[in-house]
């Protein structure tokens, strides 16, 4: 039956941006739209993952969303056999990822499911807490495994001692070979662990959370994540960390060197400069690892580099931290008042229902919610933030070395090329480093690298439609609403002709509070630094990592956002208004522009 | 003196003592009891009505009086009600029961600081109160009562209300004796309103109970009760008391108390104060706790008539004046599915709108 309320532009009538031709050649044959799957391609319903890809992929950076591709995939089809869903399939068009939800096709094979999930899914619920400490531990061991992963030189001899005197059997060329593709399956394996759990744990928590907004229709979705949050998340770790700094500065009496300056290198300079510095850098090398392997993105890129790559946003936010204590303002979260509070919400919410049954499922579903909490609010720390921004640096080793052969004029390049072309480079460098004779790609890859820079920066300035194909009539997909804050009401937005220099856009009330100020719009992460005081932040999705910048912010507004995303958790916690899924904010406001947000009713209101 | 007690301050007054105070006020002795803020005052008991009736030897005559009428007996109910509350009002008030009367009012004028205090007078009846068992029609109530003749007077007419038509042939009809329903009276000082109106301890659109519903308006709590202008209206969060919702409202018209008069005088709000919030927040917050007070110790959520006094200090000053059961909501209750583990609940949750079975493979 066809929609009554209209459609989005099929992916096969989608024009080429101009000067974007030949885009296709960047990305593996299976990511993008093609006549040989038309009729499943045409008859989907796909959406922007603005969320986690806003920008375009770099041909490199498809791992990350590739590896979800799988992992997610396995995880719900295969493992734990989700009853109505399947996984998520993608496509790239134009550059930009786009997804689908598969549903089971038949809903009468949906009651067998069910049986498979309760056994499969529901052994991990009941052994919660024993497979997540081992989820840390295997988590951790695959960052320290990736971390210890060596990108051998290519040297003129082989080492006499090991190589020939020990019999060794293979050479640094094997190494090199090996260490990159490790180095690649080490990405998928992390990303499987990401979904060893993230679904089960956002099934519960949402479970917990319609039953409140069914029974409490007016609980605000803050004291619904106050009931289950948990007291010391390690995602809160950075922050705290800078508060620590910023306190250890103040006692040790050189807060004085960030009011000269917060530039990272200057500071550490001043630093040296004295016994007392010197102690205070030593307090920050305790806190930087692993607290510092904080993206300042979703650590989807690799250009959002993290908090250990650049200090400039930990060196902002420490100072704003100083400044606070000098006022005589507490800046430590008062850990004993929160955990009272929690307690005193849960008794209270509980006391008001009404039979000793919703009693027993309020506490029993509480209680899901809060054993699935932790793995919900850290997972992201381990796996996009602190794996992530060693895995970038590692691949930038391999950059360095290809950029010694020749192959690439600068590190970065190598994202220009898909993770297979790096391994054929790879193979190309081996080959003729170990034959003596001399490698193509030096010749082949500066020109296609060039070629394909300008067409990303064109890919950039193009507007991606938020969805391709017939949307349904009503969104009950249930990954599709809790991973990413799609809903009936927010394609019907989508769907609604854009007004040029509309007044005024509506997204969904995350956070909230009534303010005025000018607009920072910032598409980039480099762009961050700068956010002026007293600023509204418009941005495309607010990370956690930019927290620090919530000090001097006054509102946020974001383009893609669901209520479960954790950076609308950590908004929360700074009191912030914020209006998220907006759709087009960053597109819509100007820097500068005077802006109302109203964080409780979701609308944001331009005033000149 | 062994008789029964003929007054009993409202701090004493308890469930307990219903049967001596009636319902009304022994609601109010418990909110006290509470720690919740209301008016100050008195009841004059059941014993006091019923020394009455017996030293005035009127209760034998009611009996005689009410023999053989029939609860559809309109006429004769009527001839009844004008022959004994005729002779209930011509006849004096023992002396004893007026000392005990004025005594208490001139401790109350004294407690306040004012002579001649104006109270309410009302009948608080031992059974209007009572579930399933309305006494409609025999509830009297007169504001503004300045003097401790007059007090003893509007007791005189809240006793005989007993005896209106409507309420004879109401106990006629569900055959209660009427030798056996007793009235107290009710003595409290006027809350001398800047605002009032009426409180639902949870939301009365949607039944949430996490939410606490304020209509609010200029002067007393009749405007807002009668419906007679569209109040400010508030919602707060029962449980983490932030005000949700602050929704201004033109409040053309108000009622004041005339001093000279025994009731209330309705006047215009002047323009400037038409549209302007009737109460600051944290009134608004004193008032949300008012009520959760009030739903815990009655063990529901509640209905509140509520009043601010001018003549009060913040936070005494926002008082109670009346609380009973909501009943709309509180008798629905919600609809749990039963599940054997928590699990369950996920499995719903995650069909909830997907069809299962029976249904076209395809989608729509």
């Amino acid at each position: 039956m066809a929609s009554a309320n209209g459609r989005f532009p099929s992916p096969f009538e989608v024009p080429t941006p101009e000067g974007c031709e030949g885009w296709k050649e960047l990305y593996p044959y299976y990511y993008v739209f093609s006549d040989d799957r038309r009729e499943f391609e045409d008859n989907r319903f796909w959406f922007q993952d603005g969320m986690h890809h806003p920008e375009p992929l770099y041909p490199f950076d498809t791992i990350t969303s590739e590896s979800w591709w799988v992992a997610l995939g396995q995880y719900n089809t295969r493992v734990f056999v989700v009853p109505p869903a399947l996984g998520i399939d993608q496509r790239v068009l134009n550059g930009y990822l786009y997804i689908t939800a598969l549903p089971v096709a038949n809903p009468n094979d949906i009651p067998a499911r069910v049986g498979e999930f309760m056994e499969r899914a529901g052994y991990y619920y009941q052994n919660w807490d024993r497979l997540y400490a081992q989820w840390v531990k295997k988590a951790e061991e695959t960052i320290a495994d990736l971390k210890a992963i060596k990108v051998p030189d290519l040297p003129e001899r082989e080492d006499l001692e090991t190589v020939v005197r020990q019999g060794r059997g293979i050479t640094s060329a094997y190494d090199l070979l090996t260490a990159y593709n490790r180095a690649i399956e080490n990405m998928h394996k992390i990303w499987h662990l990401h979904f060893e759990f993230l679904n089960l744990g956002y099934a519960a928590y949402l479970t917990f959370y319609g039953f409140c907004k069914q029974t409490f229709p007016d609980i605000p979705d803050q004291t619904v994540a106050k009931l289950v949050s948990g007291i010391d998340v390690i995602l809160f770790r950075p922050d705290e960390e800078l508060k620590r700094l910023a306190k250890a500065a103040v006692d040790l009496k050189v807060a004085g060197v960030f009011k000269k300056t917060i530039h990272p290198d200057k500071v550490i300079a001043e630093m040296g400069k004295s016994d007392a510095g010197k102690k205070w850098l030593a307090e920050l090398e305790k806190s930087k690892d692993p607290w510092f392997y904080f993206s300042t993105g979703t650590g989807f890129y690799h250009l959002h580099r993290s908090w250990i790559d650049d200090m400039t946003v930990p060196c902002l936010a420490i100072r704003g931290y100083i400044e606070k204590i000098e006022k005589g303002e507490t800046i430590a979260r008062p850990m004993a008042e929160i955990r009272k509070e929690r307690d005193r919400l849960a008794a209270e919410y509980t006391a008001l229902l009404p039979t000793d049954e919703a009693k027993k499922a309020f506490q029993e579903q509480l209680g899901l919610a809060r054993t699935v909490f932790p793995y919900v609010e850290n997972h992201n720390f381990y796996v996009e933030h602190w794996h992530h921004t060693v895995f970038w640096n590692k691949m930038r080793e391999f950059g360095r070395l290809l950029v010694k052969h020749g192959f690439f004029k600068e590190v970065d390049d190598m994202f220009y090329l898909h993770r297979f072309e790096v391994q054929q480079a790879i193979y190309d460098l081996i080959g003729a480093w170990g034959s003596g004779g001399e490698a193509r790609g030096p010749k082949y890859w500066p020109p296609i690298v060039a070629k394909r820079k300008v067409l990303f920066e064109k890919l950039k300035k193009w507007a991606p439609p938020p969805a391709l194909g017939e949307p349904p009539e009503v969104v009950t997909e249930p990954f599709t609403i809790m991973l990413w804050g799609i809903t009936t009401d927010s394609i019907q937005t989508w769907l609604k002709p854009k007004e040029a220099g509309a007044k005024e856009l509506k997204g969904f009330a995350g956070s909230p509070g009534v303010v005025e100020g000018p607009a920072r719009v910032i598409t980039s992460v480099e762009e961050l630094v700068n956010v002026q005081p007293g600023e509204i932040l418009v941005c495309p999705i607010t990370t956690p990592s930019w927290a620090p910048i919530f000090n001097r912010i006054k509102a946020t507004v974001t383009d893609i956002g669901g209520m479960m995303s954790h950076a609308a958790i950590v908004c929360r916690e700074y009191g912030l208004p914020a209006v998220v899924g907006t759709g087009y904010g960053t597109k819509t406001f100007k820097n500068g522009q005077m802006l109302r947000v109203d964080g409780s009713t979701g609308v944001v209101t331009a005033l000149n | 003196m062994t008789h029964e007690p003929y007054v009993l301050w409202l701090q004493d007054c308890n469930k307990n003592c219903l049967s001596q105070v009636g319902g009304k006020c022994a609601s109010l002795g418990e909110m006290i009891q509470a720690g919740i803020h209301v008016p100050p005052g008195f009841a004059v008991t059941t014993a006091a009505y019923r020394d009455f009736l017996e030293k005035a030897g009127i209760a034998q005559e009611i009996q005689k009086t009410l023999a053989g009428i029939g609860p559809d007996d309109v006429e004769a109910t009527e001839k009844a009600s004008q022959t004994i509350r005729q002779r209930m009002g011509s006849s004096p008030i023992p002396a004893q029961i007026e000392e005990a009367i004025a005594g208490a009012y001139e401790k109350l004028c004294a407690d306040c600081g004012a002579p001649d205090l104006p109270v309410a007078v009302r009948s608080s009846a031992t059974a209007e109160d009572l579930p399933g068992a309305s006494f409609a029609g025999q509830q009297e109530t007169t504001l503004w009562v300045r003097s401790s003749v007059s007090v003893m007077i509007r007791t005189a007419i809240c006793w005989s209300s007993l005896f209106t038509p409507r309420a004879i042939s109401y106990r006629l009809a569900m055959g209660f004796p009427h030798d056996k329903v007793l009235i107290s009276v009710g003595v409290q000082k006027m809350a001398n309103a800047r605002t009032a109106g009426v409180m639902f301890t949870l939301n009365p659109s949607n039944g949430d109970r996490s939410s606490i519903a304020i209509d609010a308006s200029w002067g007393l709590g009749e405007s807002v009760v009668s419906g007679m202008v569209t109040p400010d209206n508030f919602l707060v969060n029962k449980i983490t008391l932030d005000i949700v919702r602050r929704t201004a409202s033109p409040k053309l018209i108000e009622y004041i108390p005339d001093p000279d008069g025994a009731r209330a005088e309705i006047v215009d709000v002047p323009p400037e104060r038409q549209s302007v919030l009737c109460m600051s927040d944290q009134e608004l917050v004193a008032l949300a706790q008012l009520g959760k007070k009030l739903e815990q110790h009655y063990g529901a959520p509640q209905d509140v008539e509520w009043a601010i006094d001018r003549d009060l200090p913040f936070p005494q000053n926002v008082v109670a004046l009346q609380c009973r059961p909501e009943t709309v909501w509180s008798r629905k209750t919600p609809v749990v599915k039963p599940a054997s583990s928590p699990l369950d609940y996920v499995v719903a949750n995650l069909l909830s709108g997907v069809r299962t079975g029976a249904a076209k493979p395809k989608d729509e």
